[in-house]
């Protein structure tokens, strides 16, 4: 453990790193809008694809390119391809996930996953044509009227 | 309770990435393999730049896994987004956009071709010239919302970009070596016309990435 604490600059660039995976792992947990946990998936993603890159690291060497002039040492080009398929496989999957938050958008009228909740739970509910649940927060309505049940706040 | 939770959460997995961390030879290269490949590939593949080597040539058939990811996403969106799109905004953008949007698209048009044939030479390639021309062609759709480019002209070229990218594979099986293996000559080291066929398959991936994200772009505009 003691390395990672040492004033090794490489290690507080790992350590920055790792900070932004548990950032957006901790956003992904604490969130409470959906779009909010798209960002921060985003987040995490950039930590891991630096903690990659940070992985072939070296301070005395160069960019893998080859130029005109006297060879020098090269970082390792095996994770920067790597990296390179992360970051347009990680565009993918959030242009997937935004097209889904669009169609909730349009459906729900809300991103707020408290509030979507409630809705996804009572759309469920009147699928399934089971009534609201007796609770002592909600007042007792009787089982049955579809149109109570469909109604929104 | 849950915000505890969550904290406690956060804490643990920030130790355990630490404790993992710790672990590893900083500094240092982790893998012989890219010790190797750096002796290697100027001589065997013949481009300046050693990333698009291991993406195309060394591991080329995962970069087919990585188009096919990716065309399965805008895919995906696709379906999702289909009857999404039926209120269209017709409104044109104002004059200041729209002339910004008319000499920005040529200018971009040309950047973004100039990085995807410069791929196995400098920073870029494929992927992110693709990226670049999308941007173009969203940029005038996002002032003229009206003139969008045609659906099927989009699907062409992704269809024909990436069976271009499987063609040259075939090709090199059909010529007695592996898939994806680089044909054609190879060339100067440092020319543009060099490294065999890595430049035709780069401008196949710039080409798919380029009108996938275009299409996909539009789509959520919309």
């Amino acid at each position: 453990m003691d390395m990672t604490f040492a004033p090794d600059p490489l290690a507080l660039l790992v350590i920055g790193a790792l900070g932004l995976i548990v950032v957006g792992a901790a956003g992904l947990a604490f969130g409470r809008h959906l779009f909010r946990l798209v960002l921060a998936l985003g987040l995490a993603e950039a930590g891991a694809n630096l903690l990659l890159v940070i992985a072939g690291y070296r301070w005395d060497a160069v960019a893998p390119i080859l130029t005109g002039s006297a060879p020098a040492a090269m970082v390792d080009p095996v994770p920067q391809a790597l990296v390179l398929t992360a970051i347009v496989i990680g565009v993918g999957v959030q242009a997937l996930a935004v097209a889904l938050l669009v169609r909730v958008k349009l459906a729900y009228g809300t991103l707020d996953l408290a509030e979507l909740k409630a809705l996804v739970e009572r759309d469920i509910r009147a699928a399934a044509g089971i009534g609201e649940p007796d609770s002592a927060q909600a007042p007792a309505t009787l089982p049955g009227p579809a149109g109570l049940i469909g109604e929104r706040p | 309770m849950h915000r505890i939770a969550t904290l406690l959460f956060a804490l643990g997995l920030g130790v355990l990435l630490l404790g993992l961390a710790a672990q590893l030879p900083l500094g240092a290269t982790p893998m012989a393999i890219g010790n190797e490949i750096l002796a290697r590939a100027p001589g065997e593949i013949g481009a300046a730049n050693i990333v698009t080597s291991v993406v195309l040539a060394y591991r080329g058939i995962d970069t087919l896994g990585e188009l096919a990811i990716l065309f399965a996403a805008a895919t995906a969106a696709g379906l999702v987004l289909g009857h999404a799109g039926s209120r269209s905004r017709n409104g044109e953008a104002g004059f200041i956009l729209r002339t910004g949007s008319d000499l920005l698209f040529p200018l971009l048009l040309t950047v973004g071709f100039y990085i995807v044939l410069h791929g196995h030479l400098t920073p870029g390639g494929g992927f992110q010239g693709g990226v670049v021309l999308a941007a173009a062609f969203f940029a005038s759709f996002l002032a003229r919302p009206s003139h969008r480019p045609g659906h099927g002209v989009i699907s062409l070229i992704e269809g024909l970009a990436g069976a271009a990218f499987i063609g040259i594979g075939l090709a090199a099986l059909a010529g007695g070596g592996a898939f994806l293996q680089p044909l054609l000559d190879r060339g100067m080291l440092g020319e543009l016309v060099s490294a065999g066929s890595l430049p035709l398959l780069y401008l196949a991936v710039g080409l798919k990435v380029g009108a996938e994200l275009a299409g996909l772009l539009a789509q959520l505009a919309e």
